[in-house]
């Protein structure tokens, strides 16, 4: 399991490298300066040089790179081009809303998603196995901005049961306020992702009914429960695993937009901003930090799908990957 | 199985919303007057807390006269009065300014306000690294000193009849105090309080202020990126009042609803449909005159604002001291401009690119030009460009034939006065009196120079000024006491009070 984890990890880091090396070039070939953004109406040209100068796009884009990577390495995630503070401390300060509320909607989706895909796997072609087949077809279709304005107009304008947006100014010293204030966000994300997700769980499940070891447990005297307990549940977890950790990297897209239709202070809104902001450092810390985030989960996903399933780490002497 | 499961889920669910429920925000409601927390929701944060260090918009919206303060303050109504300075003379040539300094005033540190602070507190906006919009208005000044106990003495190079009104907009700082971007120390009603960047700035009175005290204890700023949770933020009670809002659509929520008040002030920001004068067929007079009748003005305004906003003629909205009614000059008028195109030796008309923001209301905008100019046999072609394209495309390599830009600041038809501005006009005639009127001796002068000017440009079409946007502020029935007008982005909330 060691040399495992250690050749993943390298893996990961050059990954990281690899992204961050895509990332700095595509943002550079987006049109226009950022030194646009920084200067009102009425900049002389003189301005606008200092301006360049200061925030150093007009150095060679190699130089920009190496410069980057060499402060990224001790953690410096260098400073913003509109604000001039330091990215690092405003990254760490928004995690605590996107963290929360990616994790929150992750664990809502799967406590959702678990039992409803092994119901409508059951009795696929009872009225309840088709009802849950298209609610959760009709999830994946609707987009998560106006299951996030639904939510409102229902549970903020008209039952006055939930803020509309917004977050304690003093984040979770008030814990009822910044749980009230990530309730509707963690909904629409979890609708959103439980859609996606009862499909795999159902489909997985599907598969672990057909089986014949399933069959065998039932002749044996098992009950149906005490088999997919024992033996099906196992099974039905490898392939869903495996998109586990995908789902995050989609749970945090999803936050994008949810942050900004509750105008929470997470990632997401930080990173909307800076893009239509050209505020390259932000833009790079940000996405860095979600890469790490999605490669990390990738590598939770496989780890716990080679400790659930045997057979993967049999294969081969120890295992490839 | 499936029963204690789905009580789990039941479970899980119902707690979340309980909790949920319990902690949701009230506002004080029940607080004693002066006592309240007021909420203002907007859509425009600060980039950092330094108006003269790429704060922006944001930033003169939230600290301009509640955290800080300048020698003069400009009021809602366009006004400039002393603040800081307790009164000023001028030399007789106009070259020299003696401002006294008020006494008493602290800082929110405690150190008191000296002439060195004044002075620091200038050359802040003048300097080299400044990125504030201010700066060019300045450039005059030649040197700053203090003297004594309460004097500060600036020497221009050049008459400014409107330094007294540029200085209004000069936050008074600290000079010992290091990092503006972050944090503050002014003089104003109140101290900053928390500034959740993303989500929220709040401010505190500030009880050793100088003047009178806030009618509030406490104002939290909210920002939104998206105009309906900014609505739903206003009709939930978690603000009380909407600054500048900029969603037409909207206004239809609160419109007859007793709950709210919607109030109709100036706005100085203009929508200009703006011609390059270097390049044909925009160089001719009478190309943009036609295209300027061609335009039912009237008919845009009311399908993108529903009556609100007002139209305008020239470039100076009616705060400005030298506005007058220009909107006779190129009436509507489809026979005119089709008279005038065949005149200028176009009768069959053209076609020409139309350099679009691509957000709001500008893309709106251009497809009705561009049908109202078929009816003359112009062609437009719409092209979209993000901010940033604009800048570097349209302002700064006048590399476009037309553009719409909106044009948010008062005073600004000294624009005009530059031939090198991005939409080239070039008329020495203008160029001369802009000089002149901020030269001028007396407001009088000044006032009847750039009212010229605004005529001038009119009967040259030098651009078309499509329509002045409303400043729209919607507040709760109970709360009042805020700016209706919110020159220069400025919003000040210490007269606030609720109900």
């Amino acid at each position: 399991m060691l040399p495992y984890l250690l050749r993943r990890t390298l893996l990961l880091a050059a990954s990281l490298l690899l992204a961050s090396a895509v990332l700095f070039v595509l943002l550079r070939l987006l049109p226009g300066d950022p030194a646009n953004a920084l200067l009102s109406v009425g900049a002389t040209p003189e301005q606008i040089a200092a301006v360049r100068r200061e925030i150093g796009s007009d150095r060679p884009l190699t130089e920009q790179f190496l410069s980057w990577l060499g402060r990224m390495a001790v953690l410096d995630l260098g400073t913003s081009f509109v604000s001039d503070l330091p990215v690092g401390p405003e990254i760490s300060a928004r995690l605590v809303v996107t963290v929360p509320l990616t994790l929150l909607a992750f664990t809502v989706s799967l406590l959702v998603a678990v039992p409803v895909g092994f119901v409508a796997a059951h009795r696929p072609r009872s009225w309840y196995g088709a009802l849950l087949n298209g609610v959760s077809q009709l999830g994946v279709a609707v987009p998560v901005f106006w299951i996030g304005m639904l939510l409102a107009t229902v549970f903020s304008l008209h039952l006055r049961w939930l803020p509309a947006g917004g977050f304690p100014q003093d984040d979770w010293a008030d814990p009822a306020g910044a749980l009230a204030s990530l309730a509707l966000p963690v909904a629409t994300v979890a609708l959103v992702m439980s859609a996606s997700l009862i499909r795999y769980v159902r489909s997985a499940a599907l598969d672990v009914l057909d089986s014949d070891y399933l069959r065998t447990a039932r002749a044996l005297g098992c009950s149906l429960p005490g088999a997919m307990w024992r033996h099906g549940l196992r099974n039905a977890a490898v392939p869903v695993v495996s998109v586990l950790g995908l789902e995050l990297a989609t749970t945090f897209l999803g936050a994008v937009v949810v942050e900004s239709v509750f105008a929470l202070p997470g990632l997401g809104s930080m990173l909307v901003r800076a893009f239509a902001q050209h505020d390259y450092p932000v833009i790079q810390g940000v996405l860095v930090v979600g890469t790490l985030a999605v490669l990390l989960a990738g590598l939770l996903a496989d780890t716990a799908q080679r400790i659930i399933d045997p057979r993967l780490r049999d294969t081969a002497g120890g295992g490839r990957w | 199985m499936k029963t204690p499961k789905k009580c789990l889920i039941g479970l899980v669910v119902g707690l979340v919303f309980t909790l949920a429920s319990c902690g949701l925000e009230q506002a004080s409601a029940g607080a004693p007057p002066g006592e309240a927390t007021i909420g203002v929701g907007s859509m425009y944060e600060p980039q950092n807390l330094d108006n003269a260090g790429g704060g922006g918009q944001g930033a003169t919206e939230a600290l301009t006269g509640n955290v800080y303060e300048g020698l003069f303050r400009l009021t809602d109504e366009g006004r400039v009065e002393n603040l800081l300075a307790e009164s000023h003379t001028v030399s007789p040539d106009g070259l020299t300014y003696t401002f006294r300094i008020r006494d008493g005033v602290t800082f929110h540190s405690g150190a008191p306000l000296t002439p060195d602070d004044v002075a620091h507190s200038i050359r802040r906006v003048t300097a080299a690294a400044s990125t504030s919009s201010r700066r060019g208005t300045l450039d005059m000044i030649e040197s700053i000193a203090g003297s004594g106990r309460d004097t500060v003495v600036v020497k221009l190079s050049s008459r400014s009849i409107s330094f007294v009104y540029n200085l209004s907009q000069v936050w008074i700082v600290n000079d010992a105090h290091e990092d503006l971007s972050a944090s503050e120390d002014g003089t104003g009603p109140y101290r900053l309080g928390t500034w959740k960047r993303g989500s929220s700035l709040s401010l505190d009175r500030f009880d050793g202020y100088w003047g009178r005290k806030a009618a509030n204890a406490r104002v939290v700023f909210r920002y939104f990126t998206d105009a309906s949770a900014l609505n739903n933020a206003l009709l939930t009670g978690a603000v009380d009042v909407v600054t500048g809002m900029q969603s037409p659509d909207a206004l239809a929520l609160f419109d007859g609803d007793p709950g709210y008040r919607i109030s109709n002030g100036k706005s100085t920001t203009k929508l200009l449909l703006a011609f390059n004068n270097r390049r044909a067929p925009f160089d001719r007079m009478l190309v943009r005159r036609a295209v300027s009748s061609a335009i039912d003005e009237r008919k845009l305004l009311d399908s993108i604002w529903n009556g609100y906003g007002s139209m305008i003629g020239s470039m100076v909205p009616p705060t400005d001291p030298w506005y007058e009614d220009l909107t006779h000059v190129n009436p509507y008028d489809v026979e005119l401009a089709r008279r005038q195109l065949a005149e200028a030796g176009y009768p069959r008309g053209f076609t020409f690119t139309l350099d679009t923001p691509t957000y709001d209301p500008h893309p709106t905008v251009a497809a009705f030009v561009k049908s109202e100019l078929a009816k003359i046999g112009i062609t437009v072609e719409i092209n979209m460009v993000t901010a940033d394209e604009w800048y570097t495309k349209v302002y700064r390599n006048h590399d476009f034939t037309a553009t719409l830009q909106e044009h948010v600041n008062d005073r600004d038809v000294r624009w005009y006065g530059d031939p090198g501005f991005y939409w080239g006009y070039d008329n020495p005639q203008v160029a001369r009196e802009v000089k002149r009127a901020e030269r001028a001796g007396t407001v009088e002068e000044q006032t009847a120079l750039l009212r010229k000017v605004g005529r001038r440009i009119a009967e040259d079409a030098a651009s078309n000024w499509l329509f002045l946007y409303p400043q729209i502020v919607i507040g709760s029935s109970g709360v009042s006491g805020y700016p209706v007008n919110g020159l220069n982005a400025q919003f000040y909330v210490y007269d606030i009070v609720k109900r």
